[in-house]
């Protein structure tokens, strides 16, 4: 308990709010494809919470993310709102792709997300160059990747990383390891323990945080966000997670175990930081479920909002391929 | 004036607009090492004294992240010029370019901006099928990016200098042989009078290089010379080529090839680019869409049969597209 009672209330409460953010947000979002009422596919970030919610807690509104096909919980945590993201989601034009790039691309350049990069490890060399651009215009900002386990066994994590390192960028590294590339077991795919162990091979610190504990991922988080806002290079963090459900909507997960699954419903991040708030006496059952009733109302705002915006036009189709 | 070779256009080029915006660097492999060879074709030589290390950024072997970083770096706000040595090591970058650099701005809802030069080297000059390719018709396929193919070193010049103020991806692609390089045999000097004061070149203007009546020629890059040399040859035998030089691909310029189809009647295209799908297809296309009336040919094209490049001189000879292909197919046509 020492940890957490290192951070501001103030924090800890941002940081749960957030988490119950993305929570509802995504168990209204899966209702509304399941219903047919959303076009497309969804990879929902539901279990990995803590990590989003305990990074972005450390980032200003101008450092930056890069993020993945899973990235509603980095959109929201970076502060993308939830009418431009469900009206996105709901394909239309007032979504924060104008609709032209649906769950897989959501982002907001304007509060510091790169449009989400579905392509796995493709974001981290452009992570890398934000990081670039930010040390040659003497911007004091950070730039944070998130990617999964799966991206780690990619050239484009390898050679982004290393870049990144050689000339000290700031730039935080952040593998959710949520134990699957799609179906595919990581101990399949890569023969260390973690991920984090790659970090060596760059001359970066690698840390391994449990990406359940999001006052852990706070702490760990802000320790490597500090040191690449002081000029002193990456880190590479390695959040142990797992996914709630399937890969994508159509996946019923046939290649976990039943027993495994529920170990980690067990140690779901959102009730686990519910509990523990509330036993260090910051939080109450009656604050938290006013807490999650806030939420849940502006969700049903951002849906009535995104059902009632226009579509976009299908010429539409033709704006922004160039300046 | 003064005679400049393509590397020295592409350097005092990349001078200026390093000097008039502090945005612009150069970020690749072997471009500023101290006692080194300025990339791969010298084109950096010497850049990194007036500009220091921060600014010509030497990286290690890792294309994927000098294309990433680069486009990374632009949505900041930066405007970087990109080089991988030789086209074929590009493919290594493609996802970057393909799915970043190409799509990012359209995701963005047009609040990012990905002003970005990528500069590849194509072409076949004697050094093996991994060190000769030529990429055109592939960028051009990928909507997003701009692909501008100069001949000359005052287009060059000019068009660089203009791909570096553009605000998208722009792919750059320069032929080695046309180069300069002092001592290579097989080097074709194309160097000429550059002027020194400033000027830009708009991208998306063909330039006709040789004015004619009988056959219009379109080539690109090296086979804008092959197709000089054979107007040369054929002007004493009495027949005139219009030898048009789109210089970009994207934008195309339709209107001065069509322009040119009217008058002439025929069309040729030569291409060192693989001919399947390939940008001479689209010319074609383009004319017979729109000009069909005026030819009095089917379009032809000409261009490498379809294998790799070979090694062998004698071979990649064959392979390229010369001034005697052109010939005999004018002469067929005619």
């Amino acid at each position: 308990m020492s940890d957490e009672m290192k951070i501001e209330k103030g924090k800890l409460i941002q940081m749960y709010t957030t988490m119950v953010r993305i929570r509802q947000f995504e168990n209204r979002v899966y209702l509304l494809f399941l219903q047919g009422e959303m076009p497309g596919t969804i990879h929902l970030y539901q279990g990995e919470e803590a990590i989003a919610a305990g990074v972005c807690a450390n980032l200003t509104k101008k450092d930056l993310i890069t993020s993945t096909h899973r990235p509603h919980g980095h959109a929201i945590a970076k502060g993308v709102s939830f009418k431009s993201l469900m009206a996105e989601l709901f394909a239309k034009k007032t979504g924060c792709c104008e609709a032209k790039g649906g769950s897989m691309h959501v982002g907001d350049i304007d509060v510091g997300m790169v449009p989400a990069i579905a392509i796995v490890g493709g974001g981290i060399p452009v992570a890398t160059g934000l990081a670039l651009a930010c040390k040659m215009m003497h911007l004091k900002r950070v730039v944070v990747s998130f990617f999964g386990d799966g991206a780690s066994n990619t050239g484009a994590f390898h050679e982004g990383i290393n870049m990144g390192s050689i000339w000290n960028l700031p730039v935080v590294y952040v593998c959710e390891n949520n134990l699957y590339g799609a179906s595919t077991h990581v101990s399949k795919v890569m023969k260390i323990k973690d991920v984090a162990q790659r970090a060596i091979s760059y001359g970066i610190p690698g840390k391994v945080v449990d990406g359940n504990d999001v006052f852990a991922v706070y702490e760990a988080s802000r320790e490597a966000i500090l040191r690449a806002r002081e000029g002193k290079g990456p880190t590479l963090l390695e959040c142990k997670t797992y996914r709630r459900g399937g890969h994508s909507r159509s996946d019923a997960c046939r290649y976990r175990s039943k027993e495994e699954e529920k170990l980690w419903l067990s140690k779901d991040p959102v009730s686990r930081a519910r509990e523990r708030l509330i036993n260090m006496g910051i939080l109450t059952s009656q604050k938290a479920k006013e807490i999650e009733d806030r939420v849940k109302e502006e969700i049903e705002e951002a849906i009535e909002y995104a059902r009632y915006s226009p579509s976009p036009k299908p010429e539409d189709t033709l704006s922004n391929v160039f300046a | 004036m003064r005679k400049l070779t393509v590397a020295e256009a592409i350097r005092e080029a990349i001078r200026e607009e390093m000097r008039r915006d502090k945005r612009v660097f150069c970020i690749g492999e072997d471009i500023g090492i101290e006692g080194g060879f300025g990339g791969a074709f010298g084109v950096t030589q010497g850049l990194s004294e007036e500009f220091g290390h921060e600014r010509i950024l030497d990286t290690p072997i890792s294309e994927a992240a000098i294309a990433g970083a680069a486009i990374g770096a632009a949505i900041m706000g930066m405007r970087p010029i990109a080089d991988v040595q030789y086209g074929d090591f590009i493919f290594i970058a493609m996802d970057q370019l393909v799915n970043n650099a190409a799509k990012l701005r359209y995701l963005s809802a047009g609040k990012i901006k990905i002003p970005l030069v990528m500069r590849i080297p194509v072409g076949a000059s004697g050094r093996g099928t991994q060190h000769a390719q030529s990429l055109e018709s592939i960028f051009s396929h990928i909507p997003g990016l701009k692909v501008v193919c100069p001949s000359t070193p005052y287009d060059a010049k000019g068009l660089l200098k203009t791909a570096i103020r553009d605000d998208n991806p722009v792919m750059f692609f320069e032929h080695k042989l046309l180069y300069g390089a002092k001592g290579r045999r097989e080097a074709i000097d194309v160097s000429m009078d550059v002027p020194e004061k400033e000027y830009l070149i708009p991208l998306g203007c063909a330039d006709i290089k040789r004015k004619g009546k009988d056959i219009t020629v379109v080539g690109l890059l090296r086979t804008v010379h092959t197709a000089l040399n054979a107007a040369y040859d054929l002007e004493k035998e009495g027949i005139e080529l219009e030898v048009i030089d789109p210089r970009c691909l994207v934008p195309l310029d339709e209107d001065t090839i069509l322009q040119s189809v009217k008058k002439t009647g025929r069309l040729i295209v030569i291409q060192e680019d693989n001919l399947f799908a390939g940008w001479g297809a689209e010319i074609a296309s383009l004319v017979t869409d729109k000009a069909f009336d005026f030819l009095d040919a089917p379009p032809k094209r000409i261009g490498p049969p379809p294998t790799p490049v070979p090694f062998a001189p004698v071979m990649e000879k064959y392979y390229v597209p010369d001034e005697k292909r052109l010939i005999d197919e004018v002469k067929k046509m005619i």
